[in-house]
Parts: structure tokens; C-alpha cells; sequence
């Protein structure tokens, strides 16, 4: 018997060729996989009117460089993976508040995003947990005469996005965080089954504002493969450079803030002003300092004419010896080397079992990067090296940004320099029915995973979006275990994961 | 040492001259407030942009007149309307002040430009000099936030205006609320409007938290800051340029 079915990164398969496997074959093919160093990348439930619930897992190979669909069907509950699987406890969690089924044996089983009307979800959590409120439910809690319990959020001290953290401490130690979001639930889920329609690619493009293009280029890729559309050169190298464009800004915006958790103020007022830099020169491609309007199914709402291109060559070169005369300060600074040398540190084992992704994996030492494992667009042609580092600290994601940011400033020169001519924007036809559809990316935090599934009229019957920050926040709670509490804004501005890309 | 004094003066000194010089430049394909030839629009054409409007925006003018108007405070400035419209009938022009203070002035062709922004006498008195804004994320995208965070670098520099971003609403004077108020939040958003002492007022920055943006009409989303509290400005955008936003506070404070 068929366990799976294998397909590229952005290619489509039949619904009727994914195996629908009897439970136990499919928790065998999934942990089976992931013994043998596959990732999941998604794995969600998509309830059916009276019928059974479709569990869906899309596997990362990274050996092979393809992706591996495999499906069951559960009816009230299942035997959980996670036990088996560290992998799998989100990704459970989420499919036992949107489907309503039980992983029984989950180690801890309690709500991703609290949507407001769940009820399904409630039963599935009990009483004690998931009232409808977000944000309460039971929490991990340790006991002893000088443990204290730090609460956190959901509103912030700074200007960022909302979220609930909770602290176990004894003393300055940190020995347990848990982190509980869905704060930033807007329902975009929900709302994209029945598409694509005129929302569609605003829903994508605010997934996570500061991912504009890597979420809007996964999904454009989706529609573009379902509909056997194929997207001119020049536009695929412009999509190229804004997404590098992104990397660089984010990037640089991170260094600046991580130097500004440890107050070396030097760095972080010169990060800031730069990164602005790179947001405008995103903006010369589109108007718009988040990219928006610049990616678009079949190509780019954008064109570049020869002026354009001469000044970003020019401000890559200015904008980039800005940024190494800043960032170079941190590395020979032993006060800022002192902060985040050893702090926040995850080790490489705890990085696969829980299935880290993006800049948090690669300093780890993890080799993962899609645009070189699963390369898609430009990137199939044009290769950018995978930068890593191999402590897991703090330190070795500040330094994984500094070499990928010099390394985007090289492949976005090299693209600039070598533009092809011809039109940026192909006509998208009718999607074909009853297929899924898997778009990897490699978003600046990470890989970004969209996976749609079409009805027989060609119309979204369900749309997933895994945002690396779905991966990546355990991590950080991982990363903060023996640390001092003070240490939290430092260890969480060196992941800094995505609220509304997680809460959708 | 050494270091850190020579990059200071590679980087040199870079806030801008903005208000009392030239405002910095913006993008070449901005697209600011717009621009509806109502002369062009023969209205049968099929409502050919109110069709294609993400977030019905755009829609025929009042009784009486001809052509369409645009409320900014739903629009995402995504050209859809000006590209879908046969007679080339709209365009969104360079003008970043899109700031009102009611939201009825944020539909184009409704009030004057002088007045749209106008903070009453005696809170001016009280806010004019010294303003702390207590920011709330209420279920966006993140990038509303990211371009009013941009205000606090060197290069734009709020603080000299009296405007800061304190970390307790007991500090504050306000709110400053950007994304749709999400169902999750809105009880977060309620208590920390409760804590800020009065006077207080309340600014919403984005079409999100005008309207609710792309998530107008979403069960889990209040559509905006306004369903739930007074709002005292309001700033559109998706995002809002940072002079968009600068030019929308420093106006509320009579400082421009």
C-alpha cells in the first residue's frame, strides 16, 4: 500500500492520489518520517458537513528536496503523535480547537488562539480550560515555598503586538516559560475558504505586515501552480529582491533592537535609521514601505524602469557600508560579546525534536534554509549560500542576520545588475478542482508553509498558512530554561516571532 | 572606545530638518490621498471600481452629484480602483496628509483641509507641549506598528515634539490604538483605556483601526477602535507613512 505521495515545493496533487490512510499507517508514515529527519510542515484537520474529520500532513524531505503529503480520517478522536513526536503538539492543539476531535494522550492539550465561538473546541478542552476567554486556561505551575509566578502581557510596555507570558521562577531563574497567544485572532482562516476573491491577496499580504512579500509570494505561487500559470522572468527576479529586501530590513531592524536590550545605543540608533533606509527602497519598487501592491498572482503590480534600478544599485552600496560600519561595532564590543555570548542558549537535539525553523535553526548549526532545500522562483537559478552558526545562543542569531544580510546585499546586486527585459505580470486562469497545492518559502524568520485545497468548482474548500513563528515560539521558551528573567527581553528580540502570523 | 567614536562619525548626524526644513522624501510611486475627476466618471460604466474595492471603500457620490468618493478610512491604497476604472476617472495623488479628526472628513470631497485636523482649545493647552501615548496592538498586521515605532529613531525623533510612548496607560494622556480590536483583545483594550486618567483621547492609526481594514465585517474583529471607544483622531493608511502619521500628531498638538 501507497503511504504518501511526493511533490516539489509549489506543485499540486489530486486529492483522490493522497493516501487516506487508516490511523495507525498514518501516525506510522509521519513518525516514521520524521525519525528519518523529515520536519512537518503542516499538519491540520479540515472537518467535513457530518463526516469524518481529513487530517492532512505535508512532510519536509529535505534529502530529496520534496515534500511528502500523506492523510487519515478521524471521527471523535485519535491517537495523539505527539507523544512520539515533539514535533506535532501545536499543530494537535490547533486541530483540536478548529476541528473539535480529540488527540488523546496529548502530554498537554489546551487552546492555540481561544476563537471567540468554538464550541466545538470547548468540549474538546473541558471546562477548566478554554471558557471563551482568551488567555484562560490552565497553566504549567511549580510548586515550593520561594517559587513566584511572573505574568506578562497580553498588552506590552513597548510598541509591539499583544501576547500572554508566564513565568516559573525561583529567584532571578527562569525554570519554566509558557507562552500563550491569540490575542491578534482576526479570523483570516476562515475567512479564505470559498477563494480566491479581491480580499485574498490583502489577507495574504497582512498575515504578518512585516512579511508582506514572503506571504504574498507563497500564495501567489499556490494560485499560480493550480492554475498552470507561469511567471515572467523579470517579475520572479523583482520578487527575488523583495524578499531579500525584507530579510535585510527586518534583519537589520533586529540587530538594532538587540543592541538596544543590552543598551549599546550606539548600534541600535544606527540600525534603526537604516532599516527605514531598506523599507524605502522597498518603497521605490512599489510606493509602499511593506511591499504592498508589489506581488501579485502571475507576476508583480510593479515594474522597474532603468532609474529605478540605478538607484537601488547606489543605495545598495551606500546603505550597505552604513550598515557594516554599524553592525561591526557589536562583534568588537566585549560589553555587547559579554550579553550575548551563552545567553538563551537551544541546542541542536532540542532544535530538531521541536522542529525550529529559519535564523533560530541555522544558529543552531541546522543547514535549514528553503531557498536552498526546496528552491522556488530566482532562487532556483540563482543560489544564496545558507549562513549558520553553531552555538544556538543569542549571539548565534544575531551573527546568522549579520551574514545573511551581507549576503542579500550580494544577490541583490548580482539581480540588479543582470534584470531580465520582458513583462512582469501573466494572466491567472481558473484553478483547477479538487487538488491540494503546497507553497514553501523562506520568509526572513523562516519557512513559511500555505497549503489550499480546491472544491470541484476550483474554489479554496480550506487554506492552511503555517507561519515559522508556529515552529519557532516553543523554541523560545525552550531557549529561556535556567536563563535570568532579565534576560527574557533579550532572548525574545533574538527570535522575534510574529504575533499575527501566528494567531492568523 | 575608539570604535564607537569613529563609526559616530561615519554615521554622522541624520534626524531630519522636518517640520521647520523640507519634509523627507517621498517614494516615487506613492500613492497619497486621491484624486477623483468626477467629470470623467459617466457612472455606467458598470461600477467597475466600487465592484472591485476590497473593502467597499469606494462608492457612488451622494445624491445629486456625480462620481464616486472614497472613504480613506476603509481604503488600503491598493490602486485596484484607479486600474479597473475605463475612463482613468481616479488617481491617488502625493499629498501624505490624510489625517481627520471625524471620521465623516476622512470620505473625499467632505470638509476643508485646514480644519480636518483640530484639537479643541484647552486640550491643546493640556497636550500641546508634552503628550505620552500609551500604544495598543489590537489584532493587525504589525506594520501600523512598525512605521509608528519608526517615529522614535534618530532620524524622525519624536521625543523633540513632547510626543513619547510610555509603558503604563497611568502615565498616559492616550491611546493610541492601531489593527481591528480583535474579540481576543477587547477587553485588554477596555481596561487599558479605563487606566489612562482623563482627560484622555483616543488615536487610531490604519485602516484597521478605522474600520477594521481587510477584516471589515470579521466575527472576530470589532471593526475598529470607534465601535468601542470616542476616537479623537484619525490617521488612514495601510500602513500610514511615518510622515503621514507625524504630520496627523503634530497637527493634533497645534505644532504645525
Amino acid at each position: 500500500m501507497k503511504l504518501s505521495v511526493e511533490i516539489p515545493n509549489g506543485a499540486t496533487a489530486g486529492l483522490a492520489e493522497i493516501p487516506d490512510l487508516p490511523v495507525v499507517d498514518f501516525r506510522k508514515a509521519v513518525i516514521g518520517a520524521v525519525n528519518e529527519g523529515a520536519r512537518i510542515s503542516a499538519l491540520f484537520g479540515r472537518p467535513s458537513p457530518g463526516g469524518p474529520v481529513k487530517l492532512y500532513a505535508v512532510l519536509a524531505l529535505k534529502e530529496t528536496g520534496m515534500l511528502m503529503l500523506t492523510s487519515t480520517s478521524v471521527e471523535a478522536g485519535y491517537p495523539a503523535l505527539t507523544p512520539d513526536c515533539g514535533q506535532a503538539h501545536l499543530f494537535e492543539r490547533e486541530i483540536a480547537e478548529q476541528c473539535g476531535i480529540l488527540p488523546e494522550g496529548h502530554p498537554w492539550l489546551k487552546p492555540v488562539r481561544f476563537p471567540p465561538s468554538s464550541a466545538a473546541a470547548k468540549n474538546v478542552f473541558g471546562q477548566a480550560s478554554g471558557n471563551g476567554k482568551c488567555g484562560i486556561t490552565d497553566f504549567f505551575k511549580m510548586a515550593g515555598e520561594e517559587v513566584h509566578e511572573v505574568a506578562v502581557g497580553p498588552v506590552h510596555a513597548g510598541i509591539i503586538e499583544p501576547g500572554h507570558f508566564r513565568f516559573q521562577c525561583h529567584g532571578e531563574t527562569v525554570y519554566h516559560l509558557e507562552i500563550s497567544l491569540g490575542y491578534q485572532h482576526r479570523g483570516v482562516e476562515r475567512a479564505l475558504a470559498g477563494g480566491p476573491d479581491k480580499r485574498t491577496i490583502h489577507y495574504m499580504e497582512t498575515l504578518a505586515g512585516d512579511t508582506t512579500v514572503g506571504h504574498a509570494d507563497a500564495y501567489c505561487r499556490i494560485v499560480e501552480s493550480l492554475s498552470k500559470c507561469s511567471v515572467p522572468a523579470r517579475a520572479q527576479v523583482i520578487r527575488g529582491i523583495a524578499q531579500e529586501l525584507e530579510r535585510i530590513a527586518n534583519h537589520i531592524g533586529d540587530l538594532g533592537a538587540l543592541a538596544g536590550d543590552i543598551g549599546f545605543l550606539p548600534t541600535m540608533s544606527y540600525c534603526g535609521r537604516i532599516r527605514g533606509d531598506v523599507l524605502n527602497m522597498t518603497a521605490s519598487l512599489c510606493g509602499n514601505r511593506f511591499s504592498r501592491g508589489l506581488i501579485r498572482p502571475g507576476g508583480t503590480g510593479f515594474d522597474m524602469d532603468s532609474a529605478c534600478v540605478d538607484e537601488l544599485l547606489r543605495k545598495v552600496d551606500s546603505v550597505s557600508a552604513d550598515v557594516e560600519s554599524a553592525v561591526n561595532l557589536l562583534w568588537i564590543t566585549p560589553s555587547v560579546l559579554a550579553r550575548f555570548e551563552g545567553t538563551g542558549q537551544v541546542d541542536a537535539e532540542t532544535c530538531r525534536q521541536i522542529g525550529l525553523v529559519g535564523v533560530a535553526a541555522r544558529a543552531c548549526g541546522e543547514p535549514v534554509d528553503v531557498r536552498q532545500d526546496f528552491p522556488y522562483g530566482i532562487f532556483r537559478f540563482s543560489h544564496i549560500p545558507v549562513s549558520t552558526s553553531n552555538t544556538g545562543d543569542v549571539f548565534a542569531r544575531a551573527f546568522v542576520r549579520w551574514l545573511e544580510i551581507q549576503r542579500s546585499f550580494d544577490f541583490i546586486r548580482d539581480q540588479l545588475m543582470s534584470l531580465p527585459d520582458g513583462p512582469v505580470l501573466e494572466t491567472v486562469g481558473r484553478l483547477s478542482p479538487l487538488r491540494m497545492a503546497v507553497s514553501l518559502r523562506e520568509g526572513w524568520r523562516g519557512e513559511l508553509c500555505h497549503v489550499a485545497i480546491t472544491d470541484e468548482n476550483g474554489r479554496f474548500s480550506g487554506y492552511k498558512v503555517v507561519d515559522p513563528s508556529f515552529h519557532n515560539w516553543f523554541g523560545l521558551a525552550c531557549a529561556l530554561r535556567n536563563q535570568q528573567i532579565s534576560d527574557f527581553p533579550l532572548c525574545n528580540k533574538s527570535f522575534n516571532l510574529s504575533y499575527c502570523g501566528y494567531d492568523l | 572606545m575608539i570604535n564607537v567614536l569613529k563609526a559616530r562619525l561615519v554615521q554622522g548626524h541624520r534626524t531630519m530638518k522636518y517640520p521647520d526644513g523640507p519634509a523627507p522624501e517621498l517614494p516615487g510611486k506613492f500613492a497619497g490621498w486621491p484624486e477623483i475627476d468626477c467629470s470623467k466618471c459617466a457612472g455606467n460604466c458598470g461600477k467597475a471600481c466600487t465592484e472591485i474595492c476590497p473593502t467597499d471603500a469606494i462608492e457612488p457620490a451622494a445624491s445629486g452629484r456625480t462620481g464616486v468618493s472614497i472613504d480613506l478610512g476603509k481604503c488600503l491604497f491598493c490602486l485596484a480602483c484607479r486600474d479597473a476604472c475605463p475612463a482613468g476617472a481616479i488617481s491617488f495623488g502625493r499629498k501624505y496628509q490624510l489625517a481627520a479628526a471625524k471620521r465623516e472628513d476622512l470620505v473625499t470631497g467632505s470638509g476643508d483641509d485646514a480644519n480636518r485636523v483640530a484639537l479643541c482649545e484647552k486640550a491643546r493647552k493640556l497636550f500641546g507641549r508634552s503628550l505620552k501615548l500609551r500604544q495598543v496592538s489590537a489584532g493587525g498586521c504589525n506594520a501600523c506598528e512598525a512605521d509608528t515605532n519608526v517615529l522614535n529613531t534618530v532620524a524622525w525623533d519624536l521625543g523633540r515634539f513632547g510626543i513619547q510612548f510610555v509603558a503604563s496607560p497611568r502615565h498616559a494622556d492616550g491611546l493610541l490604538i492601531t489593527g481591528p480590536v480583535s474579540e481576543n483583545m477587547r477587553d485588554a483594550l477596555l481596561k487599558t483605556y479605563e487606566a489612562v486618567p482623563s482627560p484622555k483621547i483616543v488615536i487610531a492609526v490604519g485602516a484597521c483601526a478605522i474600520s477594521g481594514g481587510p477584516y471589515i465585517g470579521h466575527p472576530e474583529t470589532c471593526n475598529g477602535a470607534g465601535s468601542l471607544l470616542p476616537v479623537d483622531l484619525f490617521i488612514p493608511g495601510c500602513p500610514p507613512h511615518p510622515l503621514t502619521i507625524l504630520d496627523g500628531l503634530l497637527k493634533f498638538i497645534g505644532r504645525l
